[in-house]
């Protein structure tokens, strides 16, 4: 690539040696088209139009003042320097996930961020979980989907607030996603607020809501492994709920060993066997939400 | 494919950079990965080129620098090599090693002109 204008057909750095220096000091004529436009930030006048395709020369140059890294001098550009930066590429997003993570709490609400694969139980879990739970605390849900509002309108039907978040083509939910959620739901003092990430084991683990605890649902119609071949979530995961269990009569599935691979991953994960549909192992889910919840929180105001 | 994100985020960083140092355009963009952390370096490489297209990064040529992993293990009270996030540990093959490192994800530098 020409180091001059950047078009692809001719180049100073792969001259053969004979014919340029490293440092530049020796330019080899050549002529190229090109056809793009280009800036000129210096102060004398061009009376020539950039003309399709026409030709321009670099002629050899007794005076050289291309001597740095880049090897040539263009009026107006400097040459190539480095800056140096070190700054977390996630900064944008932890930034705004901190602005909800206070705005959250000062709202005084206890906050959880759902994550699984699509269809273990995360929104069944959801309407569970609050049409047992709506007497005792306030409880709104942020969804986040590719596309489709129907994880919101199953919430609605609870009597719950929802606010659904379509990605589009995104995989995950992003903390700047979740602030404009905020808008569209009251936040009541005491409350708990659902965040249900888009069903993706993977890529949502990267990114901070701004919630105060993260929650991994693993169904048992899965396989076992799950921990160990998508370590990231269940590594970046408070609790874990395994779900279906009344399902487990009919399947070979083995539960020691997956217990025992999520705890690999992450020994200081809770784990919770429970069924969305049959109620079991709730009652130790909503004892976890409670006292996770004082923790945050402080006491929280139980409703009458 | 969360790396388009990433590089997304990458390229913001890029362009508020350029609002501090005048630059007219980037040679190079260097990221620290590490190792047991969740990006994929070929993923980030695969997508770079489609993400830059059409900004202040187009055309740059994208280094990435994988940071090893690292954890401590209780039992031997040192600092050890880690493969694997849950990986043992590689002295006494012991399980009690909490991850210290590896888990990078940085804008390291550039080269502008």
């Amino acid at each position: 690539m020409c180091t001059v204008c950047g078009c692809g057909t001719a180049s100073l750095m792969n001259a053969p040696a004979n014919e340029v220096q490293a440092d530049g000091t020796a330019g080899r004529a050549h002529a190229h088209p090109h056809d793009h436009d280009h800036d000129h930030d210096h102060g004398h006048s061009h009376d020539h139009g950039h003309f399709v395709d026409h030709h321009h020369e670099h002629a050899l140059a007794a005076i050289d003042f291309g001597k740095g890294l880049a090897g040539v001098n263009v009026p107006g550009v400097s040459q190539e320097r480095t800056i140096s930066i070190e700054r977390d590429i996630l900064s944008k997003n932890n930034a705004f996930a901190d602005a909800n993570r206070r705005r959250i709490h000062q709202a005084g609400v206890f906050a959880m961020n759902l994550l699984s694969s699509p269809g273990s139980g995360k929104t069944s879990l959801l309407v569970r979980t609050i049409t047992d739970l709506k007497d005792r605390w306030p409880m709104a849900v942020i969804e986040g989907d590719q596309q489709t509002s129907n994880d919101a309108e199953r919430i609605r039907r609870t009597g719950a607030q929802a606010a659904q978040i379509n990605t589009g083509k995104g995989c995950h939910l992003d903390a700047h996603m979740v602030g404009h959620a905020l808008e569209q739901v009251a936040l009541e003092p005491g409350g708990l607020l659902f965040i249900e990430n888009v069903g993706n084991l993977v890529c949502p683990a990267a990114f901070d809501l701004g919630e105060a605890c993260k929650v991994v649902v693993l169904s048992v119609t899965e396989g076992e492994d799950k921990p160990l071949k998508y370590p990231d979530m269940f590594a970046a995961a408070d609790l874990m709920l395994l779900n279906k269990s009344d399902l487990l009569p009919y399947l070979d599935f083995d539960v020691d060993a997956c217990l025992a691979a999520a705890l690999r991953v992450n020994p200081r994960l809770q784990i919770l066997t429970v069924s969305a549909r049959t109620g079991e192992g709730l009652p130790a889910f909503y004892a976890w939400i409670e006292a996770r919840a004082a923790a945050v929180m402080g006491p929280i105001a139980r409703l009458a | 494919m969360h790396e388009v994100s990433l590089i997304e985020n990458v390229i913001a960083m890029v362009q508020q950079e350029q609002a501090k140092h005048t630059f007219a355009r980037v040679n190079l963009i260097k990221l620290k990965v590490g190792a047991l952390g969740h990006a994929e370096p070929d993923a980030l490489r695969f997508c770079f080129d489609a993400v830059a297209t059409g900004t202040i990064a187009e055309g740059s040529r994208l280094e990435i620098e994988i940071i090893p992993g690292e954890g401590w293990c209780a039992d031997c009270r040192c600092a050890v090599p880690l493969d694997e996030r849950f990986g043992a540990c590689p002295v006494c093959a012991g399980g009690r090693v909490r991850m210290t490192g590896g888990d990078d994800l940085r804008l390291a530098e550039m080269e502008v002109e």
